[in-house]
């Protein structure tokens, strides 16, 4: 069990990389220390175990944006969700603000004063609003659950305006709404308690190009008025690619890869991320077909890399150690992957 | 200065298909829906070919007709839907004079479809093994005892992992990736001559969703089985389809070849696309959202050119009249100041 927090390798070189001017983010925000998530497939003591989330440990930097990705069933959902605390974790704990608010149930973090600091946005607007609610009322909703101290009316105009609302759209209903006013419905919601950390969960899936493009510059310009942190949960590395400072690969429960965004994407340190860029469409790539099948999550072999059998550059030691996240053999800066045999 | 644009189209790694004849032809279709609040004019003058082995890539906003158009050729629209102009011509029969019970022989025969929401395409009360074995019953080019053999044979080449398990499966206990992988492999078993696949990938994985489409394209370029694709996803498009037709608002705007639709393209709308796709981009600033949303077709006095609201490059002339530039031709345009005019 990797317990201690991680060396944060060459957070300062991978500022500098970035360039003067850039923001450099060093207060870490959140820290997660060996989070885990199981859920029991059926009841009883010995009943299997599905590993969602397997020991995973990492940092937000207060501004900086995250991207976190990985297939379907990997467990970013679930990652997010501890995050978030919306869910409980099984093992480790989560520091934010310097407060260990794994240890708070979800169910009371849920009133406490810190449910602000920490926010969602869902994926599709059309289903994460309540049909029976004005755009006013919904994105009010929050900031009158948590009885934030003010004029609610002016907050919600206030964010209103920021996310481009236009303030007659306020009265309508959701189906009175396009995709993209929904979007920003969902996004204003999610603003209206002031929250640091905005946990987005793959927030432009539901909408076409044109809007896509509307509302990605509005997260990012948002983030740099606000100085919001965001974890950005997605499938579509491309947008990843373009929002995100930093990414994070999950496969199966466990984090593979973590660094720089532009980095990772130009020289993939781990088998499974290279496979993952080369599938991407529009890369002009032929893609690596994997081969094999994707291991069961349930229970799974706690001294084998998850990887191991669909992986085309594993070997037979791979199947019995377990990699843990470590920093890449060439040090590169930021950088860290769990692999024996790393690419870079 | 998008990796859409320069990059090599589809079929780098087989030969693309020699021009044969159309296996599919609309002309000319126009479609309207009478609702209680207007007609709506959903397709207008449309015209549409797919030949055999070729992939055709139907490209647009929601709302464009995408859909609209596909369930019309299948002869599956909506009660209020009414086919007002156009023929729609499938291996020389007439499809609008066809009966119902052709149709359905039709459809059950020759034609797979891959629908946009598969859990509900799916019989939720039959396992997914005996729905395959269904269609290879039905088609009668499977002897019975082999059946089993060759449904789990389906899943697997769908990526499905333990196929001998997810066989007995239903669809509720399966998720939606999966039930839209076992949509496709439910098309692909009937061999069909026809391939209509709407959203095929959506919410499939990069990973999965390039096996699938592999898995797709090599089936198609060796049975030669004519192929419409309807994507909203450009890049996804730009990787797979030997051509793109690119509709806006019920008109089909742009029809080219995939390269020259990425490297030269001639319609404002397509442009605007193109330069709205992340693909290829280096920063977030580089994406341009296309002004505007698609005007309602309800309204009487809808322009000639529907993309005139939206449109940079639009002339006054372009309320009254639409230029047709090379129809007919492989690269054809709907824009009276279409990009790259001599």
């Amino acid at each position: 069990m990797s317990g201690e927090p991680s060396p944060d390798v060459g957070v300062a070189a991978e500022a500098a990389a970035r360039g003067p001017g850039a923001a450099l983010p060093r207060e870490v925000l959140l820290e997660a220390i060996g989070l885990s998530r199981r859920f029991a497939i059926g009841s009883g003591r010995r009943a299997p175990q599905l590993h969602a989330v397997d020991d995973v440990s990492l940092r937000l930097h207060r501004g900086e944006s995250v991207g976190l990705v990985g297939e379907s069933g990997c467990g970013k959902s679930t990652l997010a969700r501890l995050l978030a605390r919306l869910i409980d974790p099984t093992e480790g704990a989560i520091v934010f603000e310097g407060r260990d608010v794994g240890a708070i149930r979800a169910r009371d973090f849920a009133v406490s004063g810190q449910r602000a600091r920490i926010q969602l946005v869902f994926q599709d607007a059309t289903d994460s609003l309540d049909p029976r609610q004005t755009a006013f009322e919904a994105i009010a909703e929050p900031a009158v659950r948590m009885r934030l101290p003010g004029d609610v009316a002016a907050r919600v105009r206030r964010v209103a305006d920021e996310v481009g609302l236009p303030s007659e759209l306020l009265g309508r209903y959701p189906h009175q709404l396009s995709g993209g006013q929904r979007a920003r419905v969902g996004i204003a919601r999610a603003l209206c308690p002031e929250p640091a950390l905005l946990v987005l969960d793959e927030p432009t899936a539901a909408l076409d190009v044109s809007v896509q493009a509307v509302v990605l510059q509005l997260l990012a310009r948002l983030r740099r008025e606000r100085g919001l942190t965001y974890l950005f949960v997605s499938h579509d590395l491309n947008v990843v690619r373009l929002l995100c400072d930093r990414v994070l690969v999950m496969y199966l429960g466990r984090l593979v890869e973590e660094g720089p965004a532009r980095a990772v994407f130009d020289a993939p340190a781990h088998p499974y991320t290279a496979a993952l860029l080369s599938a991407i469409p529009g890369g002009g790539r032929a893609p690596e077909v994997l081969p094999g099948e994707v291991r069961s999550p349930i229970d799974p072999d706690p001294s084998a890399c998850r990887f191991h059998g669909r992986c085309p550059a594993g070997e037979a030691a791979c199947g019995r150690t377990l990699p843990q996240l470590e920093a890449t053999r060439a040090g590169l800066p930021g950088r860290r992957v769990a692999c024996l045999k790393p690419r870079v | 200065m998008s990796a859409v644009a320069t990059h090599a189209p589809a079929a780098a790694d087989d030969a693309a298909p020699a021009p044969g004849r159309a296996l599919l032809e609309m002309t000319d279709v126009s479609l309207e829906f009478r609702t209680r609040s207007g007609t709506v004019r959903a397709l207008q003058h449309v015209s549409l070919s797919v030949r055999r082995g070729e992939i055709v890539g139907l490209v647009g906003e929601s709302g464009s007709g995408k859909s609209v158009l596909c369930y019309a050729l299948l002869g599956l629209s909506d009660r209020a839907a009414r086919i007002t102009s156009g023929r729609i011509d499938y291996d020389g029969i007439d499809l609008r004079a066809a009966s119902e019970r052709e149709l359905q022989d039709l459809r059950g025969r020759e034609i797979g479809m891959v629908f946009q929401n598969p859990r509900a395409a799916l019989n939720p009360i039959r396992t997914i093994g005996r729905q395959l074995e269904d269609v290879l019953r039905r088609h009668g080019a499977v002897r019975r005892a082999d059946l089993r053999e060759r449904a789990i044979e389906a899943l697997r080449e769908v990526a499905i992992a333990d196929p001998q398990r997810r066989h007995r499966a239903y669809p509720f206990e399966l998720s939606g990736g999966m039930c839209q992988r076992v949509m496709i492999a439910l098309a692909l078993c009937g061999a069909p001559r026809l391939l209509i696949a709407d959203e095929p990938t959506t919410g499939l994985d990069v990973t999965t969703q390039a096996a699938v489409l592999a898995l797709v394209r090599e089936r198609v370029r060796a049975s030669r089985v004519a192929t419409l694709l309807i994507t909203h996803d450009l890049a996804l498009a730009a990787d797979f389809c030997d051509r793109i037709v690119v509709m806006h608002a019920g008109h089909v705007v742009e029809t080219a070849p995939t390269g020259a639709l990425f490297g030269a393209p001639r319609h404002p709308y397509t442009q605007a696309l193109i330069a709205s796709t992340p693909a290829g981009r280096d920063a977030l600033e580089e994406l341009r959202p296309i002004a505007g949303g698609l005007p309602d077709l309800r309204r009487e006095d809808l322009p000639a050119c529907r993309f005139l609201e939206r449109c940079p490059r639009a002339l006054p002339a372009c309320r009254d009249a639409l230029a047709h530039v090379a129809p007919g031709a492989a690269h054809a345009v709907a824009c009276n100041n279409p990009l790259g005019a001599p």
